[in-house]
């Protein structure tokens, strides 16, 4: 291994260095500073006589006399199962003061694309334990169901709720319990405030345990983000594919590592895309996304939650616009919601999960689920249009319909959105409750539910309380 | 991909690595040869010459190569192989077979450097020639047929290349294709496999008027929206409104022989998903395995960026292939945004000046090509075939104004506009009647008339304009409330609620819903419309218009899409609705 002390540039995270070998595309580089600090950093682009590093722990207190070394080879992960229950920094070192890890394997940590002829199609039911999300936007096992949320909204707390609930009905009920279950946190720029709120939260419920937490604070090198994510999902791969365990990923807030990104290709001078993101950006958070899933003849699976917040409230800003494309339907924050006082504050329009439909129905949650949840999409929505003419024209002057389908809209709100973070309930549960809303309307307005299923279900009495009113 | 060509060119050296772009230096290469990059032999395809550096994308993951490894030239453009084997076959982005893939990797993750032929070399094929000895053949005439899958009996052609000449011999029986099956005089050796390259359309005697639709089985398409075969349509709308799932429909349900599914950029599940579904869903017009129909080509999001570039032009070569044959052939391509994404991201690390938002200023040259090789042709062996091109294009934010939505829209003579608002109540397929057009109503009507009923274009014709009503009566009502409005108005509503309840609604997932044949879309829509003069009769005659809406029998247009015999049910509920309505006045 050769040592360089022939920096020529640097400029904001890059450094460049005049070199005489051949030097590979992402090779990783440290970097000895004058006063003996090593900084790691990795090949961005590679040339005869010159390569590009980007380096992770900022380019403060490099310079030209900095020794640079290159250690031959890509970045790699060091993996075993006992990584459950540490804590690592952005970049994969143990900072909870516990022993070393002795890896059993060492990953890459780009990993290589999924062949889609070897996946296995999604279709296990997982139950959140909430209302919103199983009873409208289901998750499986296998999916990609990011958060879009905003600044001040509680998506942690929804987060957090969900990776203690989680569960998979029947192999609950299971003597041997099926796979095991663990949590990968990769945590990408938060503050030290929510990365407390996690741990507190982690060490209450004992779920540390399973748990392997790589943490990047917002204070820590911005460029180290771009790396803490693949970690992470390396780390969820081997625990799934060859550790069998059923991983659920978050990754906590993919807007911060966009932000990475773009000081990377700015620094580069790259030409811009939209809004100075990078034009790349839909690849590379790609590459992050598509590493869920689960594939044939293996047990495990890799879920992943990524929790964007999303700048303005706007949806149409590239970093949950290039999410929305990726991942299989997305879970909205809403601010009105919040300011309400519904927890979560989850508005279910605009959410969506692609994968539920083969994830629901006879045998995975219940016959009527797809039906009884498109009513109250088709219901919620209508009385969601109403409100805005009520602000114009008063209750009085709409039909009774029309008030029956503001109702529904109040109640919906707040029976079956509003949980709290405390509360789980089972599909069973949250079914229930859709009927007992549903049944607020007029058997004929039920358009979208089987007529057997309105006979098995339907609350006559509720109809006529209603009416009474 | 295939060398069967020894390299008689140069080989070079890395010079620079940045991503998927690799420069090499002294290497003597024409533009667009295929060359195998590094010690690993990553696939590559060179770009850009300038003096001794050239310019090559590379269609694998680059981490890890260095200047100075070695970049071996084939001496051959991107090519496709055709031949028995392309049906029932999933591939990627330059045709390496996906499942080969699987088992020479030994892991279901995609590793490098690992190269498969796109048709099997060693399976042998069932020949029985069409020619004899004596006949005289020219390029693209068929000489002999292979059973491909139970659905599509392969033509096998003198390659448009040849000269073409006397039939010398010919062989019958089981063959590989390698192995020639009909000699000519000259020389010239036939076999069942042929080479294309992929940037170039395959020869065609004349491109004509497409007059017959591409039944799509889905009311709103037909009904309102055809598209011809050879016709181009574009499929725009944000995410979340089920681009996928109309693309999905569509490749299940189209009454073309042929289908050619690219899967461009997005996501590996979704793929997943037709790998799964497809050998086991039946083709509506054959009762086989879809599978038996349909090639699919699989480049998902994170697959190399620059195999997705290369995707939808592998797909295109494979229908015109099809179409030579006298096939009518649809090509899904979904997304051609993201093809056009590949585009931006290797134009950007060539740093060429950027036109719109960055996009390279030859985007709208490229997706005007691309859409230029479908349409309804007469091929050069004189056999009439199609090719439809339809493209999911995914705007950012969903706005329409972005280049790619714009420049497609300029091109193709089908809109089908996604809308998020439809889709967040659920309203699928959720595209929008106000904003969407077919230019190709007028030149299909015929078809409909003569194969569905004479009234088709006059029963669409009121469709639309009911709809129109609606769209301006609806502002008025989120103004002053629906009952301020006059009764008739009120009526023409409700219709308009049938309309987009029942007839534009479609269930992809009930089994009775997700294929709607031309004559069940047409009775549907004469049953609202049945019940809208029934019911405006009623009006005239003094009848309240709540008393009109609020019949029993009315709802029931909702679930005539769902019943295991529609006719019967129409039947009986038409007579219902006149029978209610008259009793009231």
């Amino acid at each position: 291994m050769k040592e360089y002390q022939t920096i020529s540039e640097i400029s904001g995270p890059l450094v460049f260095a005049e070199v005489d070998e051949p030097i590979g595309y992402d090779e990783i580089v440290e970097i000895e500073t004058p006063e003996g600090e090593t900084k790691r950093g990795q090949v961005l682009e590679s040339s005869e006589g010159v390569v590009a590093i980007q380096v992770f722990e900022g380019t403060t207190g490099i310079d030209k006399n900095a020794s640079v070394r290159f250690l031959g080879e890509t970045m790699k992960m060091p993996v075993t199962e006992d990584l459950l229950g540490r804590v690592l920094d952005g970049s994969g070192q143990p900072i909870d003061g516990g022993p070393d890890i002795v890896p059993d394997e060492r990953h890459d940590i780009v990993g290589a694309a999924i062949n889609p002829y070897s996946r296995e199609y999604p279709e296990e039911f997982i139950q959140t334990g909430v209302s919103a999300v199983d009873g409208m936007n289901t998750l499986v096992r296998g999916q990609k169901l990011p958060i879009f949320s905003g600044s001040g909204l509680p998506h942690n707390d929804l987060a957090l709720q969900v990776a203690r609930q989680a569960t998979v009905p029947e192999e609950a009920d299971d003597e041997d319990g099926g796979s095991e279950f663990a949590v990968i946190f990769g945590a990408m720029g938060i503050t030290a405030e929510e990365a407390n709120e996690f741990m507190d939260d982690f060490e209450r419920t004992g779920a540390l345990e399973r748990s392997v937490v790589f943490m990047n604070l917002a204070d820590d090198p911005a460029v180290e983000r771009t790396v803490t994510p693949r970690m992470a999902l390396t780390t969820a791969e081997y625990l799934a594919f060859e550790k069998d365990y059923h991983v659920l990923v978050i990754l906590t807030d993919m807007t911060n590592y966009c932000e990475a990104l773009r000081e990377i290709g700015a620094a580069r001078e790259e030409v811009p895309g939209r809004r100075g993101y990078p034009g790349y950006m839909y690849t590379d958070l790609a590459q992050l996304y598509e590493r869920a899933g689960r594939i044939k003849g293996r047990e495990g699976s890799v879920t992943q939650i990524p929790i964007l917040t999303m700048p303005g409230d706007d949806d149409t800003h590239p970093i949950p616009d290039l999410t929305g494309y990726i991942t299989e339907g997305q879970i909205m924050m809403d601010r009105d919601l919040n300011s309400q006082g519904v927890q979560p504050p989850v508005n279910v329009l605009p959410s969506l999960s692609r994968l539920m439909d083969d994830g629901i129905g006879e045998g995975l949650t219940r016959e009527d689920h797809a039906d009884v949840s498109d009513q109250m999409y088709a219901a919620y929505a209508e009385g969601e249009d109403l409100r805005d003419l009520v602000n114009i024209v008063g209750r009085e002057a709409l039909s009774d319909l029309d008030n029956k389908y503001l109702d529904f809209a109040d109640r919906f709100e707040d029976e079956f959105v509003d949980q709290g973070y405390d509360t789980n309930r089972t599909i069973e549960e949250t079914l229930e409750i859709g009927w007992d809303l549903l049944s607020m309307l007029p058997k004929d307005e039920l358009n979208r539910v089987d007529e057997e299923l309105i006979e098995a279900h339907y609350r006559e009495e509720e109809t006529e309380e209603v009416a009474a009113d | 991909m295939s060398q069967t060509q020894e390299s008689v060119r140069e080989d070079g050296i890395i010079a620079s690595v940045s991503g998927p772009v690799v420069t090499a230096r002294d290497l003597d290469a024409r533009m667009n040869d295929v060359v195998y990059v590094g010690d690993e032999g990553l696939m590559g395809e060179v770009i850009e010459i300038e003096g001794d550096i050239t310019t090559i994308q590379v269609y694998e993951e680059t981490s890890g190569v260095g200047p100075g490894e070695p970049v071996e030239n084939t001496g051959d453009p991107l090519t496709v192989d055709l031949g028995p084997g392309l049906l029932d076959t999933i591939y990627d982005g330059v045709q390496r077979p996906l499942d080969v893939l699987e088992t020479k990797m030994g892991s279901p993750y995609l590793d490098r450097g690992v190269d498969a032929p796109g048709i099997e070399l060693e399976k042998e094929w069932e020949f029985d020639p069409t020619v004899e000895v004596g006949d005289v053949v020219e390029p693209g005439d068929v000489v002999g047929v292979v059973e491909e899958t139970v659905t599509i009996d392969l033509k096998v052609m003198v390659p448009p290349d040849f000269e073409g000449g006397e039939v010398d011999s010919v062989e019958s029986g089981s063959f590989t294709v390698t192995e020639p099956v009909v000699t000519l005089d000259n020389g010239e050796e036939i076999t069942m496999r042929q080479e294309w390259p992929v940037r170039e359309a395959r020869p065609s005697a004349t491109k004509k008027t497409p007059r017959k639709p591409l039944v799509s089985g889905q009311r709103i398409l037909d009904g309102l929206f055809p598209i011809a075969k050879g016709g181009t349509a574009a499929i725009p709308g944000p995410f979340g409104s089920g681009k996928t799932v109309t693309q999905h429909s569509l490749a299940k349900f189209a009454d073309a022989d042929i289908i050619v599914y690219v899967g461009c950029g997005e996501r590996g599940n979704e793929m997943t998903e037709v790998i799964d579904d497809f050998p086991e869903l039946e083709d509506p017009s054959t009762g086989n395995p879809l599978m038996a129909r349909t090639s699919l080509i699989a480049n998902t999001s994170n697959m190399p960026v620059a195999a997705r570039e290369s995707c939808v032009y592998t797909g295109i070569t494979i229908a015109e292939f099809y179409r030579d044959m006298g096939y009518d052939v649809a090509l899904m391509a979904d997304s051609t945004s993201r093809w056009a994404e590949a585009m931006r991201e290797i134009s950007s690390r060539l740093e060429e000046m950027p036109g719109e938002e960055g996009y390279p200023a030859y985007l709208s040259a490229r997706l005007s090509e691309f859409y230029e090789r479908a349409g309804a042709f007469e091929n050069i062996n004189g056999t009439e075939g199609s090719i439809s091109a339809i493209g999911a294009v995914s705007p950012p934010g969903g706005d329409f104004s972005e280049p790619v939505t714009q420049n497609t829209l300029r091109i193709v003579k089908t809109f089908w506009a996604l809308d998020a608002d439809l889709a967040e109540r659920r309203h699928f397929p959720a595209i929008n009647w106000n904003e969407s057009y077919s230019l190709y109503k007028e030149q299909l009507d015929p078809w409909f008339q003569e194969n569905v009923d004479d009234d088709w274009p006059v029963e669409r014709q009121w469709a639309v304009d009911v709809l129109d009503e609606e769209g301006e009566l609806q502002e008025i009502v989120q103004l002053v409330g629906k009952d301020a409005l006059p009764e008739d108005q009120q009526l023409t509503l409700e219709v308009a609620s049938y309309l987009k309840e029942a007839y534009l609604q479609q269930n992809a997932f009930n089994p009775n819903d997700m294929y709607c044949p031309p004559e069940k879309t047409f009775a549907m829509l004469t049953t609202i419309h049945h019940f809208n003069d029934e019911a405006f009769k009623a009006l005239e005659a003094g009848v309240p218009v709540e008393e009109i809406i609020s019949i029993d029998a009315a709802p029931r247009l909702n679930r005539i899409a769902v019943q295991d015999d529609w006719k019967e049910f129409i039947a009986e509920l038409e007579a219902d609705i006149q029978e209610q309505l008259r009793e009231l006045y």
